[in-house]
């Protein structure tokens, strides 16, 4: 019943998207185990563990989409919940080490008894639970983008300025996580995990069943999206991200609407961060880098925005591309390619693939090139999902 | 010239017989018989007597005693010189051929001792005023009681002020380590105030705690008092000049940015990159002066001014037309499309000239400190700051007094309006990006001597860059200014309390709550052009 009401929802894409993801599950994991090395399409160990790591980035994609694609919120600090939801596993993975550490201290990490710690400090308690863990990595980030966002969005701090102070946000984190004093080991990070629930975390069953959390966590990530903006308040939200002053005046609160999705979001890129951490089996400070956050939007831009499958598609896409380019002969050209990508992508297909995808009968978006130009008018490219906040602020002008 | 060979011989001849005369009957030379004695007791007093005598020769001779080249031949003393010839070290003359039987005055550890200090105490007269300051330092530190008389008889001797200063300050604190009399000590307190360094509180302190006299200990009381006063407001001059000077730095870095972002209204996150560009630019102008014209090194920044400039704006002039302009009216997607264009350019510098540093040398003007009031102050961070200024008045002057300004405003508070009356806004536009481009490679020419030339250069500046942009107030060229300095200043005074890194997160919190206190900043423009 659920199920079928669910899909009743989906849209052809959506549809797509779910079978892919469910076969991604299931054969995946068949093709590791069951299939002989010497197979064709035998899938070794670290390409699964990679796709795994690529699918946490498309679950903070799809939470990054969740606010700019359908709220016109650009978070450029999206990916300091991701790192905090990263600590906040880490620090479990940490305490799981015990006295197998190179100090063999039973409580301590390695790096505290290195920095003369006496004792643990008291944000380390607790994080030898799992569930404790677990909600940490999911209530931080939450609380930290409700702080923020109730903050910004009262006073009304919308467009460039909310990008540019997330922007901000992220970048203090990075500096302040970078200081040993701050007790989550400085610019090294939190590394040399040994074990998971009891697991080793290096073995090939603990790899495949976090990638298969994986998937099952970007299919819940869907469905919850995709719940939220076919919903009521999704409509909201999609009227706030044209026309912010108009829904205001109408009589929502906007802020409100605004606060609810960006506290959703962080806390979906806090348990993809979460999910990632064991996965890669490092968290450091260089997480909260401002230049992570910004990649994260462009792999929204890619597949297109306020499509949610999009946004991770464009995230498996691009990171795909990093590893391919950054492996071989050409790795010293990935930033050209990285580079002309945002430039690409927003001249050309300002609606990522997907929309390009949809919008081949249409003919090309060279149009939406030349009615962008020069708007101070108001009537901007109604194709364009983009909020335009000046030309907005006219029409609002206008109408009050 | 034949003519005038035997007179000169004539005068020297009569300048060593009146020296001669004048040494048989001074103590210096009667302090060079006791040599002959060869035991280490007559050798100290030697040493003691030299050094008292304050006679032009005793300083040559005591360093030559201290490097063991001093020998004594009967009754002659004499020293070899670094070519081994051997000068008299009564007459100063040159002697004929070396004496066969000169032996090697001998020396012991007490005997170095005491020969240190009366070197220390001898060169209070030596001709090199530099030498006299050091060696009036080097007294004010040891507190050598021994060398008072030769330091009364320096200090009346002394024709240079700041050596007199520190002679004096130098008996000072000779006299206030044991001193003879209440008036004595007084005096010494009063010039050790005057003083007012961390070496004289340091005397002081010991002279409050020590002394036996209230009157005196009273006195140092309230000069330690005084002197730390002086310090704590000098401490605070300090950071406010270092403020200043990191304020110059966020200034530069934002100038161009205020330009872009505040008139334009454009998210360039290819700013810091423009930077880096103009801090290349200064790279390569001193590779070519110092191939092409070492002689003229020192004009080489002022040479890279212009071209940093061309260059960025250049490259400015390319983006805007290539890519910023289809994207007017949508700041966000400028934003990425700009960050992709920041990422190209780091990675063509470094493909071009690598990923390590690239040396940038200062100009001779821009080296060094100088003193100001206990103040030192590097000039390179004056100049910067000078500069910084001056940049600031020629963009204020463009925009608020040049038709291209004039044009600039116009197209930035109504475009239509302003098409309609004649303006190509196109055109405008470019400019405007280029002349905030060319601002931001002008920046680099001065940043690229106090920070590293790499391509990561820019990045470090462009978050700080918008952070004083929007404190101020986009659009508005003098709340740039007031937020650079208050920001930096802001930092330097929090740096002492909480460190560096914390000072800087703190900033960063406060502008984002001051952001949400008020959302167009400082100095937010009145009127609809920026209600948006």
């Amino acid at each position: 019943m659920i199920i079928q009401a669910l899909l009743a929802q989906l849209d052809r894409t959506g549809r797509i998207f779910i079978a892919v993801l469910l076969g991604a599950l299931v054969l995946v994991p068949l093709a590791n185990f069951a299939l002989p090395e010497s197979s064709a399409f035998h899938v070794p160990t670290h390409i699964v563990a990679l796709t795994g790591k690529y699918l946490c980035y498309a679950v903070l994609a799809l939470s990054l989409d969740l606010v700019w694609g359908y709220c016109g919120i650009l978070s450029l600090g999206h990916g300091a919940f991701f790192a905090l939801g990263g600590y906040a596993m880490g620090m479990y993975l940490m305490r799981q080490i015990g006295p197998r550490g190179v100090y063999g201290n039973p409580v301590l990490p390695d790096f505290m008894v290195f920095l003369n710690y006496k004792e643990l400090p008291w944000f380390w308690y607790g994080f030898d639970m799992f569930p404790f863990a677990i909600a940490m990595a999911v209530l931080v980030p939450g609380l930290l983008a409700f702080v923020f966002g109730w903050l910004a969005f009262r006073s009304r701090v919308t467009g460039v300025y909310l990008s540019i102070i997330t922007q901000a946000m992220t970048y203090a984190l990075l500096l302040a996580f970078f200081r040993n004093d701050m007790g989550f080991g400085g610019n090294n990070g939190l590394t040399d995990f040994k074990d998971l629930l009891g697991f080793n975390i290096q073995a090939q069953g603990t790899r495949v069943v976090l990638y298969m959390l994986s998937v099952l966590l970007l299919l819940a990530a869907f469905l919850l999206g995709r719940y939220v903006v076919t919903s009521t308040y999704g409509k909201v939200l999609v009227a706030i991200r044209d026309a912010e002053s108009r829904t205001r005046f109408i009589g929502y609160r906007v802020e409100h609407y605004k606060l609810l999705v960006f506290t959703l979001s962080a806390m979906l890129a806090g348990l993809a961060g979460a999910l990632y951490v064991p996965q890669v089996g490092i968290i450091n400070p260089s997480e909260f880098a401002p230049t992570n956050s910004i990649e994260a939007v462009i792999w929204v831009a890619v597949g297109g925005r306020g499509t949610l499958t999009g946004a991770a598609l464009g995230a498996v896409l691009v990171n795909g591309f990093k590893s391919m380019f950054t492996t071989g002969a050409l790795a010293p050209y990935w930033l050209f390619a990285l580079g002309g990508l945002f430039i690409l992508v927003t001249l050309v297909l300002p609606k990522g693939i997907l929309g390009a995808l949809s919008g081949i009968g249409k003919g090309w978006q060279w149009r939406a090139l030349e009615s962008a130009r020069h708007e101070d008018t108001g009537d901007l490219t109604t194709a364009s999902p983009d909020p335009a906040p000046q030309g907005q602020g006219n029409a609002t002008r206008a109408a009050a | 010239m034949l003519r005038s060979v035997p007179i000169f011989r004539l005068l020297a001849l009569a300048a060593i017989v009146l020296n001669c005369g004048l040494a048989i009957a001074g103590p210096y030379e009667d302090a060079l018989k006791r040599f002959s004695a060869d035991s280490f007791g007559e050798t100290e007093i030697a040493i003691k007597d030299m050094a008292a005598s304050g006679a032009q020769g005793a300083l040559p001779a005591l360093e030559a005693l201290q490097a063991g080249r001093l020998s004594v031949a009967g009754d002659t003393v004499f020293y070899l010189d670094g070519n081994g010839q051997a000068t008299d070290a009564a007459t100063g003359s040159r002697l004929a051929g070396i004496p066969a039987d000169g032996k090697v005055v001998r020396l012991n550890n007490r005997l170095r001792r005491a020969l240190e200090n009366a070197l220390g105490g001898l060169t209070l007269f030596s001709k090199d005023p530099a030498r006299r300051l050091q060696a009036a330092e080097a007294l004010f530190k040891s507190k050598d009681t021994n060398a008072l008389p030769g330091l009364e008889k320096a200090i009346s001797a002394e024709p240079v002020p700041a050596v007199k200063k520190a002679l004096v300050e130098a008996e000072a604190a000779i006299m206030l380590a044991r001193p003879a009399n209440t008036a004595e000590a007084l005096g010494a307190i009063r010039t050790l105030r005057e003083r007012g360094d961390q070496e004289a509180l340091a005397q002081l302190n010991v002279a409050a705690t020590s002394l036996a006299d209230p009157a005196v200990r009273s006195a140092a009381e309230a000069a330690v008092a005084a002197i730390a006063q002086r310090q704590k407001l000098l401490s605070v001059v300090q950071n406010v000049w270092y403020g200043l000077s990191l304020g110059s730095v966020l200034l530069l870095a934002a100038i161009g940015l205020s330009i872009t972002f505040g008139v334009m209204g454009i998210i360039n996150m290819a700013h810091g990159e423009m930077v880096m560009l103009g801090a290349y630019a200064t790279f390569l102008t001193q590779e070519m002066f110092r191939a092409y014209a070492p002689g003229w090194f020192d004009w080489s920044l002022a040479a890279a001014i212009p071209v940093a400039f061309l260059l960025a704006a250049a490259v400015g002039v390319v983006i805007e037309r290539g890519i910023i302009r289809f994207l007017y009216g949508r700041p966000l997607e400028t934003l990425l499309a700009t960050f992709g264009v920041s990422l190209i350019l780091q990675q063509s510098i470094r493909t071009l000239f690598g990923p390590t540093n690239r040396e940038v040398t200062a100009p001779a003007f821009m080296s060094g400190n100088f003193d100001l009031f206990g103040l030192s102050i590097a000039y390179g961070r004056m100049w910067i700051i000078v500069f910084t200024l001056a940049v600031f008045a020629f963009l204020l002057f463009l925009l608020k007094a040049t038709p291209l300004g004039l044009r600039m405003r116009a197209v930035t508070q109504n475009r239509r309006m302003a098409a309609s009356m004649g303006i190509r806004t196109a055109f405008v536009d470019s400019a405007t990006f280029a002349l905030g481009s060319g601002i931001a490679g002008v920046a680099g020419v001065a940043l690229s001597q106090i920070d590293n030339v790499s391509p990561n250069l820019g990045q470090s500046y462009i978050i700080d860059s918008f952070m004083v942009v929007v404190f101020g107030g986009v659009g508005n060229l003098w709340g740039t200014l007031v937020s650079a300095f208050a920001l930096g200043i802001g930092n330097k005074f929090l740096e002492p309390v909480a460190g560096a890194v914390l000072a800087k997160i703190a900033i960063l919190v406060c502008l984002i709550l001051f952001i949400q206190k008020r959302p167009s900043g400082l100095f937010a423009l009145k009127g609809r052009a920026v209600e948006q």
